[in-house]
């Protein structure tokens, strides 16, 4: 059995899904959970029923706003106190940013990414993918713990079997130490839904919307579904689309349980960013698009004609 | 200033990746090479800098094969003034190549005011060499970069998050910018450019210069294998109206009754 620590977000009183995602794997070993600010009690009740025994709440000054110095600081005093062996986080782009400099601190090894991983006997092993997904390979951790993993949302699913712990909260005062770079302003983004990486649900659009006006028949289809809308990197290039909407190589690698493709030719780019969805469906006019050797469903016809009765459809059944 | 660059070679994006025999890692004879696509925007980056701070010098450092410098001189022919190649044949671990980029840094004398990388290499996709190389160099460090603004030696960087939100920092060298796509239009490299990038310095050194040792390693990999091919999926046609709504609603009964997604 290790002893594990999984490190966790808290946006609007809500814990990320991830977290409990990790926590079900984590079933037979000793795990606590941290974050720096107040974990509301509702997501404490909520953390301890997937196997939370301790909820720290870690407190202290300058860590009001994200900065990967303070952060580190603070996790280095609390980790090194607890004795963990192991250390989780979701791959947010909070903990891509945090993790691997906490790593460093520790002079230990870290995994990157895992879309799977096992505990046997208290020891780490992970799948992970590499070249954009083209490959995958067995990781394994060596040299001083704790070892650190982050893990790719909704790659593991969420835990089907109870596994209640006890979910005492407790709050640590940590320390920030100097903190060089710090958040001066944050300018809010475009979507107030949830993040690619994140969704569950990705409508994305290609090259054919032909102008970013036309993606609100994308919006529309998400609405009446929850989906987040993305975009291939030909619509982000001719100005239809933000960057931040990119799925790809070159934009967000998601992994969705469904994502619909709208006019998007399945470039090997685009696969990339986008082959591990659970269900992929393609809408393009040509048959012979590689989209369609990928897709679990495939609609050969005008996405501008299927979009909207497909949003009606959903409609009727939501 | 004294401008570091740090850089990887990697496969071309539509290579075709194969599994060596043993699974220890891919097949890499026939592979076309490329720089990093982010650390394009590095290297722009950093001459940007460069030509905005008179006297100011641009380094590229690579840790990788011996045999194929192209990276490097492809930077030092957009206008980097010299290079170093920690050389390698190892396929590193994250930990090894940041302890790597730092004895470089070490060795070429100067003290990084700030060094600039990719975000991510787009090969292992592990994202952990550049706040590795902050941590261990004591610096500050801001990863995925799709703004950046200079003055005196202040950066004004704003980093891409969730949401297409956008934090924004502010700090003084020395510090670390990891840079995303959308950051610049990196230049292209001048036919002078190039020739000139002939005779610029390029200094080589080994693992062992540079402080790393196989005691470094701290991610095993093995098991390289392609991931599972999907069953083929089913496929409707329905370019003709009249059969647009017929298929429409068989497609999202199969999403709700056999894909059990929606
Ligand atoms: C280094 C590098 C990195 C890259 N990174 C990315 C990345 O991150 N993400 C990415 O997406 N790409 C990336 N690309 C680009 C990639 O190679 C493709 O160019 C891009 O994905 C094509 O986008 P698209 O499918 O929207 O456009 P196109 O290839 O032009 O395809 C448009 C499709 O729409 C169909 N169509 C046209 N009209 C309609 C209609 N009315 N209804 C339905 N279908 C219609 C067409 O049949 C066609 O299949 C990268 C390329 C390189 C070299």
């Amino acid at each position: 059995m290790a002893k594990v620590l999984v490190f966790t977000e808290i946006t609007s009183d809500n814990v990320k899904s991830v977290t409990y995602e990790i926590l079900g794997k984590l079933a037979g070993n000793d795990v606590d959970v941290a974050a720096v600010g107040q974990v509301p009690a509702g997501a404490v009740t909520e953390l301890a029923k997937y196997g939370a025994a301790n909820v720290h709440s870690l407190k202290g000054d300058n860590l009001d706003k994200y900065s990967p110095e303070g952060y580190a600081n603070a996790l280095k005093e609390f980790i090194g106190n607890g004795g963990y062996d192991y250390v989780f986080a979701g791959s947010t782009s909070l903990a891509k940013d945090l993790i691997p400099r906490l790593s460093g601190m520790f002079d230990a090894g870290m995994a990157s990414e895992v879309t799977n991983f096992t505990m046997d006997g208290g020891t780490f092993a992970g799948t992970r993918p590499l070249f954009a997904g083209k490959c995958l390979a067995k990781v394994e951790i060596e040299g001083p713990k704790p070892h650190f993993i982050t893990v790719r949302p909704n790659a593991l699913g969420m835990p089907t079997s109870e596994n209640a712990a006890a979910g005492n909260a407790a709050d640590a005062s940590v320390n920030a130490g100097e903190i060089r770079a710090a958040i001066k302003e944050i300018i809010k983004g475009a979507s107030e839904k949830l993040d690619l990486t994140e969704a569950n649900i990705i409508v994305s659009g290609g090259r054919a919307m032909k102008e970013a006006a036309n993606f609100k028949i994308l919006d529309e289809l998400a609405d009446a579904i929850g989906a987040t809308v993305g975009a291939s990197r030909a619509a982000v290039d001719s100005g239809y689309a933000p960057h931040s909407m990119q799925v790809g190589q070159t934009g967000k690698t998601v992994a969705p349980s469904l994502y619909i493709a709208c006019g998007i030719s399945g470039a090997i780019q685009h696969l990339a960013g986008m082959r591990t969805s659970k269900c992929i469906v393609a809408i393009n006019t040509d048959p012979d698009a590689p989209i369609f050797t990928k897709a679990d469903y495939g609609i050969v016809g005008d996405l501008f004609q299927i979009v909207p009765i497909l949003t009606e459809e959903f409609k009727k059944i939501m | 200033m004294n401008i570091f660059v740090c850089i990887k070679q990697v496969p071309d994006t539509e290579t075709k990746i194969t599994p060596n025999g043993d699974g220890t890692y891919i097949e890499t004879s026939s592979i076309k090479w490329i720089m990093n696509p982010y650390d394009e925007f590095a290297v722009e980056q950093a001459l940007l800098t460069k030509q905005a701070n008179s006297g100011s010098t641009v380094t590229v450092v690579r840790v990788g094969g011996v045999k194929d410098t192209e990276a490097l001189r492809t930077a030092l022919a957009m206008g980097a003034d010299d290079a170093i190649l920690v050389e390698s044949d190892d396929n590193l671990d994250s930990f090894m190549t940041a302890k790597a980029l730092k004895g470089a840094i070490e060795k070429s004398g100067k003290t990084a005011d700030v060094i600039f990388t990719g975000k991510q290499a787009i090969d292992d996709d592990c994202l952990q060499v550049p706040q590795l190389l902050a941590g261990m160099l004591n610096i500050p460090s801001v990863s995925v970069v799709v703004g950046c603004e200079e003055a005196g030696g202040a950066f004004t960087l704003k980093r891409e998050v969730e949401g297409g939100a956008l934090e924004v920092y502010e700090v003084k060298s020395p510090a670390l910018i990891a840079c995303n796509k959308g950051l610049n239009t990196p230049r292209y490299a001048s036919l002078p450019g190039i020739m000139k990038a002939k005779r610029k310095p390029l200094a080589q050194h080994s693992l062992a210069d540079v402080g790393v040792s196989d005691a470094d390693r701290r991610v095993k990999y093995s098991n390289f294998q392609l991931p599972p091919e999907k069953p083929a999926g089913k496929k409707f046609e329905a370019m003709d109206e009249g059969v647009q709504a017929s298929v429409v609603a068989e497609v999202v009964g199969l999403l709700r009754n056999e894909a059990k997604v929606i």
